[in-house]
C-alpha cells in the first residue's frame, strides 16, 4: 500500500511514530508551513455545539459531504432524569436539541437520539458502536475527542467552525503537533486505576505540560491496562493541553473492537487487522519530548485546588505555597485556596462533602461503575451527601442492570439516572450549589465547573464511593470490599 | 469575516492564568443554538454581581476599558472545552486581538476561525504591555509586522503563515479548502481502496 509521500524533509524510510504514520496516511496536500490538509474518516457531532454548526452550514448554503461517515448524539443537554424528555432543566435546553435532530435529519447523518439503545456520551457511545477504530482520523467539537485515541487512532477535539469545516470537506486544516512520548512502566497497586495515574502524571507535567503535543502513552503498565482503563488515561491528556494522545493498537484493542456495530466484517475484518498490526512507533523513532512514570508510584489522587494539576496524593497535605507545581503562580495558587475553601498544609481526609459523583466520559464506564459498585456494596451514603450515578451510555447501564448494579447503587442511597453527561459541567439547569463540596469522578475541577461556586474535587470512581460512604474525602484503600 | 491589518486601542488587562472557556461564557448564558447573541455573557461570572449590576471591580467595567479591543490576559487562555461561543463572545463584544503567554490549542484555532488574532508573547513582555495598558495608554498590534507597539516600546511576536493570511485576508477557510475538492476526491477515491472499512454505507448498523 501506499503509506506517505516525502514530507517535512521525512523520507519515507526514516523511523516514525505511530502517530506519524496515521497522520502521514492522510495528508491530502501539504499547505505550507507546518499545514496540512488532512482527511477525517469519522465527525461526531453532539447537541450542544452539533446543532449550531449543522445550522450555519445551511445558512451558508453548504451540504454534509460524508454523511455515512459523520454521527451525533444527544449527551450535553438532555437530561438524565428517568422518564427524560426534550424539556430540559437548562430553560432552553429543548431549542438545541431540536436543531440537532432537525440537521441530522436534513443531512441524513446517524443521530442516537434520546430513546434510542445507542444513545450516550459520544466519547462512550464511539467505541462502544466501533465507530472509532484504529488507524482512523476522527474529530469532534468536544475537547476530550483524545478520549479514543487509546484506540491507536487520531482522535481529537476541535471548535464548531472547524467541525462545519470538516462537515463540508471531509478534511480539516491543521499544524502537525509534535510527538511526546509518556511511559508507563511497572504494576498499579489494588485499587489504583488510570484516572490516579492520569492526575498523578498532570501533577507532574502540568496543566500545559503537554500543549502542542500528540502524547503516546506506552510502557508495561499501559500495555495491561483493558480498553476503558486506556480510554480514561487518554481522555485526561486534554487536561494536560494536549493536541490528543494515543495509544498503539493491540489484541485487547482488536478484541474489543470485534463483531461491534461499525467494525468491519468478514474479510474486510482480517484486512483491517492486517494493517492495524502495523500501526506501532518504530523502535529508533524520536520525539520531541518523552517522560516516564513508575505505576507503583501511583497512589489514590485527588484535587486540592481549581485546576487538574493541584492535584495531591490522598494520603499528603494540601500543599504549602512553597511547593507549588508547574505554571502555578500565587495569585492562581491564592485564588484556588480561597475558593476551595482548603487550608494549606491540611489533610483533605478531613473535608466533610455534600455530595458524590460518579459519571462523565472520564469514569462513567462498566468497569468505572463495577469497581464504585464493589466499594458500596453492602454500604450506605453518608447521611447528608447527595450521591448520583450517570451512566456514560445507555449500553452500559443496561449491562450493569442486567448484572444487578443498580441495585447496589441505589441500595447505597445513590440516585441511578439515565445515561449523559449530566453534572460533570454545569448546563444552566441542575447544579450542585454554590460552597458545596463535591467528590467527582470527572475530568475538571474549575471553578463553577459543576455550578456557580460549587467546589470539586476530581478523583477515581473508587475515591468518589468511598467518600460517598464516609461523608468526608475517604481514601478506598482503608474501604474493605464487604464479601 | 472582517480582515485584520492592524489596530490601535486601549487594552484590557486580566491577568490570571488558566481563564477556561466557562469562565469567558458560563454555560448558563448560552442560551440560543447561535453564533451571536453572546456578548451580554462574557466573563458573567466575573462582570455582574446579584441581579446582573455590573461589577465595578472587573476590569472590562471600569471606564478606561470599555472600548478596549485588545485583551491581554494570563497563561493557557481559553483552556477546557471547545467551546466555541468563548471565541464568539469576546469578537461580538468588540475584541479582535488577544495577548496571551499561551493559549489552550482548541481555543487557539477558534480565534483564527473567527477573525480573533492570537498572539503570544512571553510572560515578562506581557507585564510590561499590561503596564501600558493600566495606564491607558493606546496599543498598536500589527499583524503586517507582526508586531505590538506602545509609547516607543515594542514587541515581535510570531504567527504561522497561513493562520496569519487567514486574519489579514478575512478569510472562510471552508472557501479556501474547497479549491482542493479535487485532491480530496481524489483520496478519498484511492484511500478507499486501501481502507475501505473507513467508508461506511450509510446503512444503520444494529447497535
Amino acid at each position: 500500500m501506499t503509506l506517505a509521500v516525502e514530507r517535512h524533509g521525512t523520507a519515507l524510510h526514516e523511523a516514525r511514530t505511530l502517530a506519524g504514520k496515521i497522520w502521514d496516511q492522510h495528508v491530502i496536500r501539504p499547505l505550507g508551513g507546518h499545514i496540512d490538509l488532512l482527511a477525517i474518516d469519522r465527525i461526531l457531532l453532539h447537541e450542544r455545539t452539533g446543532g449550531v454548526a449543522l445550522k450555519s452550514l445551511d445558512e451558508a448554503g453548504r451540504r454534509v459531504a460524508a454523511p455515512a461517515q459523520v454521527f451525533a448524539t444527544m449527551d450535553h443537554i438532555v437530561d438524565t432524569f428517568p422518564g427524560r424528555t426534550d424539556d430540559t432543566l437548562m430553560p432552553t435546553g429543548r431549542a438545541f436539541l431540536e436543531a440537532t435532530r432537525d440537521g441530522a435529519r436534513r443531512h441524513g447523518i446517524t443521530l442516537f437520539d434520546l430513546n434510542d439503545p445507542g444513545q450516550g456520551i459520544v466519547h462512550v457511545i464511539s467505541p462502544e458502536q466501533a465507530i472509532v477504530l484504529p488507524g482512523l482520523s476522527l474529530v469532534c467539537p468536544d475537547s476530550h475527542t483524545c478520549t479514543q485515541g487509546a484506540f491507536g487512532a487520531l482522535a481529537w477535539g476541535i471548535g464548531s467552525t472547524e467541525a462545519e469545516h470538516a462537515l463540508a470537506t471531509m478534511a480539516v486544516r491543521v499544524a502537525r503537533p509534535l510527538d511526546m512520548r509518556i511511559t508507563i512502566d511497572g504494576v498499579l497497586s489494588t485499587g489504583i486505576g488510570a484516572k490516579d495515574v492520569a492526575l498523578h502524571i498532570i501533577r507532574h507535567l502540568g496543566s500545559g505540560g503537554a500543549k502542542g503535543h500528540i502524547i503516546e502513552f506506552t510502557g508495561s503498565a499501559v500495555r495491561k491496562m483493558d480498553m476503558e482503563a486506556r480510554m480514561t488515561l487518554c481522555n485526561m491528556a486534554t487536561e494536560l493541553a494536549a493536541f490528543s494522545a494515543i495509544i498503539a493498537p493491540d489484541d485487547t484493542s482488536f478484541d474489543y473492537l470485534a463483531g461491534r456495530a461499525y467494525a468491519p466484517r468478514g474479510a474486510l475484518w482480517d484486512d483491517a487487522l492486517a494493517l492495524w498490526r502495523t500501526l506501532a512507533t518504530d523502535e529508533s523513532a524520536t520525539f520531541a519530548a518523552e517522560h516516564r512514570f513508575d505505576a507503583g508510584d501511583v497512589v489514590p489522587m485527588i484535587t486540592w485546588g481549581t485546576s487538574p494539576q493541584q492535584a495531591i496524593p490522598i494520603d499528603t497535605r494540601v500543599p504549602a505555597i512553597t511547593a507549588l507545581g508547574p505554571d502555578d503562580s500565587r495569585t492562581a495558587y491564592d485564588n484556588a485556596i480561597a475558593y476551595m475553601g482548603v487550608t494549606p498544609g491540611s489533610d483533605l481526609t478531613t473535608l466533610a462533602i455534600d455530595a458524590a459523583f460518579i459519571g462523565s466520559c472520564t469514569n462513567s464506564r462498566i468497569s468505572d461503575l463495577r469497581r464504585a459498585a464493589a466499594l458500596l456494596k453492602g454500604r450506605r451514603v453518608a447521611v447528608g451527601v447527595k450521591a448520583i450515578c450517570v451512566p456514560g451510555s445507555t449500553q452500559v447501564k443496561r449491562a450493569a442492570e442486567a448484572e444487578g448494579l443498580d441495585r447496589i447503587f441505589i441500595d447505597a442511597g445513590f440516585e441511578w439516572r439515565e445515561a449523559g453527561c449530566s453534572m460533570c459541567f454545569f448546563a444552566g439547569g441542575e447544579s450542585f450549589g454554590a460552597r458545596q463540596r463535591v467528590v467527582s469522578s470527572t475530568n475538571r475541577n474549575f471553578e463553577s465547573r459543576q455550578g456557580p461556586g460549587t467546589r470539586t474535587h476530581i478523583a477515581s470512581p473508587e475515591t468518589v464511593a468511598a467518600s460517598a460512604v464516609a461523608g468526608h474525602i475517604a481514601d478506598p484503600r482503608l474501604l474493605e470490599i464487604l464479601p | 469575516m472582517k480582515p485584520l491589518l492592524c489596530i490601535t486601542s486601549q487594552a484590557a488587562p486580566l491577568l490570571r492564568e488558566n481563564i477556561d472557556t466557562d469562565i469567558i461564557i458560563p454555560s448558563r448564558e448560552m442560551r440560543t443554538v447561535s453564533k451571536t447573541g453572546l456578548s451580554d455573557g462574557l466573563f458573567a461570572g466575573w462582570r455582574y454581581i446579584e441581579g446582573r449590576t455590573p461589577n465595578p471591580d472587573f476590569v472590562l467595567n471600569q471606564p478606561q476599558f470599555r472600548a478596549a479591543e485588545i485583551l491581554i490576559v494570563g497563561s493557557n487562555f481559553g483552556c477546557g472545552s471547545s467551546r466555541e461561543h468563548a471565541v464568539w463572545a469576546l469578537a461580538e463584544y468588540g475584541f479582535r486581538v488577544i495577548v496571551a503567554p499561551s493559549f489552550s490549542p482548541i481555543f487557539h484555532a477558534n480565534c483564527i476561525r473567527n477573525g480573533v488574532a492570537p498572539v503570544i508573547l512571553p510572560e515578562s513582555d506581557i507585564k510590561g504591555l499590561a503596564a501600558h495598558a493600566d495606564a491607558g495608554e493606546a496599543i498598536r498590534v500589527s499583524l503586517e509586522d507582526m508586531a505590538i507597539s506602545a509609547a516607543g516600546e515594542s514587541w515581535s511576536f510570531s504567527l504561522e503563515d497561513e493562520p496569519r493570511m487567514m486574519l489579514m485576508e478575512g478569510l472562510d477557510a471552508i472557501e479556501l479548502t474547497l479549491k482542493h475538492q479535487g485532491d480530496i476526491a481524489a483520496f478519498r477515491q484511492s484511500d478507499a481502496m486501501v481502507r475501505p472499512w473507513v467508508y461506511l454505507s450509510g446503512r444503520r448498523a444494529c447497535p
